[in-house]
Parts: structure tokens; sequence; C-alpha cells
């Protein structure tokens, strides 16, 4: 929560720096982009190297490994849903911002870089508020989905910032699944995101 | 979409090289990043000032999105619950 906040808290103060012109003129874009690369790397960086998340894939029972695909094709049908309610938004534009599963940083930045950052802001938005519902919502979830709900919500942030609520109101049981939930979704946002936007 | 997929998985071979050192520098590295980028985002959107006069449609925008990929994904992890539960093996 502290971290979603931090990150609104940038994102405000950025808002700020260009709407009064706070900044000198610069090529901004271009270190986005470097900047960007630098993060691949190191989110490519901190899975390679964890070696006990690739292997609590082992340990799991077969069929709720499958809960990163619910995740996924709920999520992707949803946002499919709402294409339609947003006849100025095309499908594709609808399924980037839902190809995000609460990765806001990554997926609104992608976004940023190919469709421009109007549809970067609704990335950031939506995602904050998808982990938002997590963080808040986890004990609904808990009741009248079970508890494999949180998990298929947190999507890309079930290995770290809501693990704690999972663990909390789903079990300790489900530690593993959500970490390897994370993983698997987490590392389906930059290629699923490059791919509806570049459709 | 070639050098997005190349430098992350660069990274996991480096990272599966060194064996989990330099993890503890590479997350705050990653904080530190992700701060700069969602800066740099805002200072975007503060420069747009399309985006600045939609900003509450996009909100709205946002938070349909939100709520429905939300929805679609709790029926689908339900739907896997009750599978598992109707069968022996699941987690608990």
């Amino acid at each position: 929560m502290k971290g979603s906040l931090t990150i609104v808290a940038f994102f405000a103060l950025g808002i700020a720096c260009g709407l009064w012109h706070w900044l000198p003129d610069w090529n901004w874009s271009d270190l986005g982009f470097y900047t960007l690369c630098a993060l691949l790397f190191c989110v490519g960086f901190s899975v390679g190297g964890n070696g006990e998340l690739l292997r609590s894939f082992k340990r799991l029972d077969r069929r709720l490994m499958l809960i990163p695909l619910m995740t996924i094709t709920g999520t992707l049908a949803g946002s499919a849903f709402i294409a339609f309610a947003l006849p100025h938004r095309s499908l594709n534009d609808c399924l980037a911002v839902g190809s995000g599963f609460g990765y806001y940083s990554l997926s609104s930045i992608l976004i940023t870089q190919y469709q421009g950052a109007e549809l970067g802001t609704v990335a950031l938005l939506a995602n904050v508020v998808r982990e938002i519902f997590t963080l808040l919502g986890a004990p609904l979830l808990v009741r009248f989905f079970g508890p494999l709900a949180p998990i298929s919500l947190g999507g890309a942030t079930t290995m770290d910032t809501t693990l704690p609520v999972i663990t909390r109101y789903s079990g300790r049981v489900f530690v593993l699944l959500s970490l390897m939930h994370g993983f698997v979704v987490d590392f389906s946002v930059p290629f699923l995101v490059t791919l509806f936007c570049s459709l | 979409m070639f050098w997005i997929v190349a430098i992350m998985l660069g990274g996991m071979g480096t990272g599966w090289m060194l064996r989990g050192r330099f993890t503890k520098d590479v997350g705050k590295a990653i904080n530190v990043l992700i701060w700069l980028l969602l800066f740099l985002l805002g200072v975007e959107v503060g420069c747009n000032q399309r985006i600045i006069d939609g900003i509450a449609t996009l909100g709205l925008e946002a938070l349909l999105l939100a709520v429905a990929g939300c929805a679609g994904s709790a029926l689908l992890a339900w739907v896997l619950w009750w599978w598992s539960r109707r069968t022996k093996g699941g987690a608990s």
C-alpha cells in the first residue's frame, strides 16, 4: 500500500512538473526508453536469480497451476467486454490495459511507449485500482469466490506487494502458488502488452 | 518487441549465473527506476493538454477496465477452485 502511494506521488509530481513547466526542455522520452530497458533487465535479473521461485513450480498440485491461465483469460474477457462500452477505444487498447494485471508501472510505461501517454495513463490508473481492490478486498473475495480469487485479482503483484494479504486471507498453503502465479503473470505482462499494442 | 524480450532474457541469464547475488541491490534499483519512469510518465501527461482536459474521463475508463478485469479473473478463479474441490487433490 505504501508502495503504491509512493508510485502515485511520483506520478503526481511528474504531472505538476509538466503542467507548470518546472523542467528544462529536454528529450525526456528518450530517457524514458533507456530507463525502461534498464528496468526490464533488472526485472529479468531478479527472476533469474531467485532459485527458490523456479524450484517452487515442481511442488504444486498440477490443476491449481492453471490459476495464471484463469487470471489471464478472465481479465482479458472482462477487458474485451468493456471495449463494447467504450466505442472510442479499440479492442486491442482495452486488452493492452487489461494485460497490465496490476503491474501498473511496467504496463503503463510500455503502453506509453507504444500508444502514447493518454492510454498509458488509463493503464496506470486501471492497474493501480486493481492492486488496491486486491489489497482491500481480499477478505471478501475469499468469502465469495474462494481462496484463489485474491491470487487471481492480484495478477502480477502476487509475488510481492499483495503476497502478505494473500497469505493472511487465503492461507499459508497458497504462498507458493501465489509466488508461481505472480512469476508467470509478471512474465506475461511485457509480452501481452507489446502484443496487443502492435496488433 | 524483440528488444524488450531480449533485454529481459539477458537479465534472467545474468541473474541466474550470479545465483541470487546482488538481489537486494537490484530490488532497490527496480524501485528507483520505477519511480523515475512514473515521474517521466507524469511529466508527459502534464505537458499534454489533451490528457489534462480529459483526466476525469480517463479515470472513469480506467475504473471500468479495472472492475471488469477483476470480475472476470475472480469468476474464473472461483471456477477453478470449485473444480479442484469437487474432485480430490486441492491445495488444502
